[in-house]
């Protein structure tokens, strides 16, 4: 079942790749494409349903409003052009998880087209930006599920039957296909992983999706073809599906290479078909032929009214749209005065936007950051979640580092502040006050456990008078611990001195 | 224009998921291949500079709002099925992977 | 008072409102009347006993509560088996719907229920309503209560069949390229197919999408009026219909006044092809318009003649794509699920079996017409030729207010006698199919006997795009001319079934 496969450099010296990439985003709409019914994960079989999304005789599409603003939002983040008129269209084939046997799509007018993505890759000539082509994003709406029952693996080959489930069934889909990939040369892999989590981030930054590759919410299928070079024609390209987490993405694309390079090596044809990856082996194996490919019989959707964005609409949606990720990671990196490598550990905690609305309140960066990616990510990593669901905000810590500066708190102490905080206990001055965390800023109790400190060890006193100061240590830390960490050791040894006479 | 064949009704019956008898391919043939030699009648007109006409309405952007509304309960979506299991319409083996 | 069933629906619209009469005791004498000829005229499918006078009963209770009910209340009303009924069966004329129960009611349903109106069971119709004479039905034909060997045409011949026998005074068709007209002209009844968009298609099945329209039915232009009034207007579950006022129908068909209007006949619609007795009432029918003060204007719309071409492409199409769903998986039959193969081999055997061979027939046809390489020859070429058709009547429409001509070629012709020909089925909807594809209104009312039969011969009225109305105002005109002249109502000519 595993076909033969060469060296992934074997391969690069004697093919130039062309990727393509299918990206399917489930969008996070309330009710679905064109009806009602509630998009919500989970809910028991057939209960999200209704004659529409069911296909049963008679209904008839009601087209979702959200669904087409962010199907237009979704092209400007990726620097689309919005058509002025665009049209549904039946794209028709028989499937049982297929309520009609057609998918109300787009065919010749999609709703968004000639756009690109710039995606960073590393090289070993550095980082290097990579512009992917978009050739459209288009409104569709996505199938039922099917379970395979009576086989052994729960996959389809050897089972007796199936299960249909049409919860599933008309939730929103956008579909953005890219151009071909072309002049990635070996980086294809890294190129395609870029690309998708580019997306991705995207994606959720608009807010129109949760995409998570795991459970669906974002889907891809990767084409690739090699050619001899690149001045020749392209090749026959295959399509993989079930490419469900970034990893799969990267490796299914080198794996595909090392393939097709070993058969056309061996003068053998590539078949143009679709293919299934498997994580686990770290293969693709072969499923349907599309070598008749399937004649959709596309026509317009006579049931739905064409769609023609204004202007005016399209630059209100324009509005609304969020900075797009790289832009602000530059700036902020700039504004924030950050290397690079400490603006990436900024990403990999995952609290840019943390910090961000720290910064935006009148914390300095340099603070917030040492808050977010010291102690609370340690505190954070301790009990095994992510910074933001401390739920330690802003506001706290600033309170926190104003006592700080003021000298009524130290790091030692505010540490048990924040332990508080995270218990939830309440506001910082109400933990100080019920923790009794504040620092003693009385002398007077400063002053009796200097002495008392002094009378546990006489001969320390003689020694700071005749001038070994360092002897001074020792004394703090006793009033520190007598104080449990709650006086100011710079005050203490200042009062010590004091006391003995002695100047520093 | 290209007429008919049985061949082709044949194609055409795959296509269209009707399990038409061998037997009766060569007589559905002819029928429609009179019938498109009668509407291939519409070849005759001049229609260059003509935009086609999908629709008979005019209209433009009518939309729903993205509010729910009331769903089936599980035993109304399953009461005109013809299998049923575990809530879920029973189909008969699928060949294919999609 | 002569029977119940003689009267007209807004006859006994007014016999109910004053209470001189019960909705029970009009729904009981309809039900009698259904069962004492029904046998012969197999106009329903379904009837529903128990569900018709528990409705009028409701009607009585409020009605004698004091409550403002609607004109219609408690009128009789017979739907063909096309529109989605919630608890009731529903087969659009084919196996493959045998049994089917729909969950949910077709929003035109829901307002005649909200209107007070009894239905009384779902009426017969060609399969998946493809046909002019109702003989593709799976469940046997219709006869014509003029004589009960003809066909009472289609595909909604049990509707007007119920009609014409006295069975229901009011019905609910369906029209694609005619088939409300057609069977209202060859029984000797008022049919219309309002603008596309007018009435809601939610819960219809569909046909050809672009084209159906659902419609009134009735035995005078007054009673479809009233019918249609309740019928029509905007529904966001559809949302290819018009949102804007219904048309003041009934007001028009009140008026019939048709004084210095510019009535158009389409000379491509009439002369040779068509019966010798339907033209002859049909230029009387024209001396008659003239007579009551409109002005008569001959005009020309050449890409009629291609009409009937382009919509044999483009129905086809559309329905190949609409039937997809009848698969045996969700609903309806499914055939040769022995355990052991494959669901496509399942889908493959239960369309074979469920469907009939106009269905089948149209479906290949479809296939083809949209398959790769075909599609801007065929389906393509054919929404062109659409084009240029609405382009005729727009043209057409700057010159006149309506235009006229006759329903149908011939009157009804027999059973059996078609069959085995499609294309010379097909030609029976030469005259209707122009306005389905344009979406413009159109009406079929009576305008006589033929000659040389005696069987009933049917006037086409149309008009642009949301004037509805004007179709009601011609109709009745020329409606209460005809009575006139001939001293009753058409169907009192009927030997009576």
């Amino acid at each position: 079942m595993a076909e033969p496969v060469i060296a992934y450099d074997e391969a690069l010296k004697n093919f130039d790749p062309v990727l393509g990439l299918e990206v399917h985003v489930e969008l996070g709409t309330r009710t679905k494409m064109f009806c009602g019914c509630s998009t919500e994960f989970g809910g028991e079989p057939n209960t999200h349903v209704c004659p529409v999304c069911l296909g049963l005789p008679g209904a008839l599409p009601a087209l979702n409003r959200i669904g087409v603003e962010s199907a237009i939002r979704i092209g400007l983040a990726l620097n689309c052009d919005i058509a002025t008129w665009c049209r549904f269209a039946r794209k028709n084939y028989f499937y049982p998880d297929m309520p009609k046997n057609f998918q109300t799509s787009q065919y010749d007018e999609p709703i968004c087209f000639n756009g690109y993505l710039d995606v960073d890759i590393e090289t070993d000539e550095g980082r290097k930006t990579f512009r992917v082509d978009i050739e459209r994003a288009h409104m569709e709406e996505d199938t039922g599920k099917n379970t395979h029952m009576g086989g052994a693996t729960g996959r389809i080959h050897g089972a007796d039957y199936s299960l249909v489930d049409y919860n599933r069934a008309g939730i929103p889909l956008i579909e953005i296909v890219t151009k071909p990939i072309t002049g990635t040369g070996k980086y294809a892999p890294e190129v395609a992983k870029a690309y998708v989590a580019a997306l991705r981030d995207i994606l959720r930054n608009l807010g129109v999706s949760d995409v998570k590759m795991e459970q669906g919410s974002l889907r891809c299928d990767v084409n690739l073809s090699l050619r001899p070079t690149p001045q020749d024609e392209l090749g026959t390209r295959s399509e993989t599906k079930n490419v469900n987490s970034l990893r799969s993405v990267e490796r299914s694309v080198r794996y595909e290479v090392t393939r097709q390079a070993a058969r056309l090596l061996k003068g053998e044809r590539i078949v143009q078909e679709t293919r299934h990856w498997h994580e686990d082996t770290g293969v693709t194996t072969s499923g349907r032929s599309k070598e008749q490919a399937e004649d959709y019989r596309y026509f317009p959707e006579p049931d739905l009214i064409p769609i023609a964005p204004s202007r005016e609409w399209v630059e209100e949606l324009r509005a609304t749209l969020p900075e797009n990720p790289a832009f602000r990671r530059a700036r902020l990196t700039e504004s924030w005065n950050l290397s690079d490598l400490e603006m990436q550990n900024l990403i990999n905690a995952g609290v840019i936007d943390l910090v961000e609305t720290a910064v935006n309140a009148g914390m300095s960066p340099d603070a917030a950051r040492k808050w977010y990616t010291g102690e609370l990510a340690r505190v954070a990593n301790e009990r095994s979640v992510e910074v933001e669901e401390l739920g330690v905000t802003h506001v706290e810590l600033a309170r926190i580092e104003e006592l700080i500066t003021s000298g009524a708190l130290n790091d030692k102490l505010a540490r048990q502040v924040l332990e508080g905080v995270v218990a939830r206990e309440g506001d910082v001055d109400s933990i100080i006050a019920s923790r009794g965390l504040a620092v003693v800023s009385d002398d007077g109790p400063l002053l009796e456990a200097i002495k008392a400190a002094l009378a546990a060890d006489p001969e320390v006193a003689e020694k700071i008078a005749s001038g070994k100061l360092q002897a001074a240590g020792a004394v703090v830390g006793a009033v520190m611990k007598s104080t449990r960490g709650q006086a100011d050791a710079a005050r203490v040894r200042e009062l010590l001195f004091a006391h003995l006479g002695v100047s520093e | 224009m290209a007429g008919i064949s049985r061949d082709d009704v044949a194609h055409l019956a795959h296509l269209a998921r009707i399990d038409i008898p061998e037997s009766q391919l060569a007589h559905y043939a002819t029928q429609l291949d009179a019938i498109l030699d009668a509407v291939a009648k519409v070849s005759g007109l001049d229609t260059q500079d003509v935009v086609p006409m999908s629709h008979p309405v005019k209209m433009e952007n009518v939309f729903r709002e993205d509010i729910p509304a009331p769903s089936l309960n599980a035993q109304q979506a399953l009461s005109g099925a013809p299998a049923v299991e575990d809530s879920r319409f029973r189909v008969p083996r699928i060949l294919d992977e999609e | 008072m002569s029977e119940l069933i003689r009267k007209d629906a807004s006859e006994l619209a007014a016999l109910l409102s004053s209470s001189e009469v019960s909705a029970v005791e009009v729904t009981q004498a309809h039900l009698d009347r259904i069962s004492q000829v029904d046998k012969k005229v197999h106009a329903f499918l379904h009837v529903d006993t128990a569900g018709a006078l528990a409705t009028a009963k409701d009607i009585d209770t409020r009605r004698a509560a004091g409550e403002k009910l609607g004109v219609l209340a408690g009128v009789p009303l017979a739907l063909k088996d096309i529109l989605a009924t919630q608890g009731l069966p529903t087969t659009v004329g084919s196996r493959i719907l045998e049994g089917w129960i729909p969950p949910y009611d077709a929003t035109v349903v829901k307002k005649l229920r909200e209107a007070g109106i009894v239905i009384l069971g779902k009426t017969n119709m060609d399969e998946f309503a493809m046909g002019s004479s109702t003989e593709h039905s799976a469940y046997g034909p219709t006869h014509n209560p003029w004589d009960l060997e003809r066909i009472p045409g289609g595909s909604g011949g049990g509707s007007s069949a119920s009609l014409a026998a006295f069975e229901a005074p009011l019905a609910i068709g369906t029209d694609t390229g005619g088939s409300i007209r057609q069977p209202a002209a060859v029984t000797g009844t008022v049919g219309v197919k309002p603008t596309y968009g007018g009435v809601s298609r939610y819960g219809v099945v569909a046909l050809a999408s672009s084209l159906d329209q659902v419609g009134p039915c009735g035995r005078t232009v007054l009673d479809t009026a009233l019918l249609h009034s309740v019928i029509a207007g905007h529904d966001p579950m559809d949302q290819t219909s018009i949102n804007a006022p219904v048309p003041s129908v009934v007001q028009a068909a009140q008026r019939g006044d048709i004084a210095g209007m510019r009535i158009g006949v389409v000379k491509e619609l009439g002369g040779e092809g068509y019966q010798a007795g339907v033209q002859q009432r049909f230029d009387e029918a024209v001396v008659v318009l003239q007579s009551l003060g409109a002005e008569i204007v001959e005009v020309s719309c050449p890409s009629f003649d291609y009409a009937l071409a382009a919509y044999y492409l483009i129905l086809p199409s559309e329905c190949s794509s609409n039937l997809a769903k009848f698969d045996g998986i969700r609903f309806g039959m499914r055939e040769g699920d022995d355990g052991t193969r494959s669901v496509e081999q399942v889908m493959s055997q239960t369309r074979a079996a469920g469907f009939g061979d106009e269905v089948i027939r149209r479906i290949i046809l479809g296939t083809y017409a949209l398959s790769a390489g075909y599609y801007d020859a065929y389906y393509g070429q054919a929404q062109k030729v659409r084009a240029l058709i609405a382009q005729d009547f727009a043209k057409a429409f700057a010159k006149v207010d309506v235009l006229v001509s006759p329903t149908a070629p011939t009157t009804a012709f027999k059973i059996g006698e078609k069959m085995d020909d499609p294309l010379a089925m097909y030609l029976n909807d030469i005259a209707t199919i122009p306005v389905n594809l344009a979406g413009l209104p159109g009406m079929s009312l009576p305008m006589g006997l033929a000659p040389e039969d005696g069987l009933p011969v049917g006037i086409q009225i149309m008009a642009p795009a949301m004037a509805d109305d004007r179709l009601y105002n011609v109709g009745a005109a020329l409606e209460r001319a005809l009575v006139s002249q001939w001293g009753a109502p058409i169907l009192s000519s009927m030997a009576g079934v």
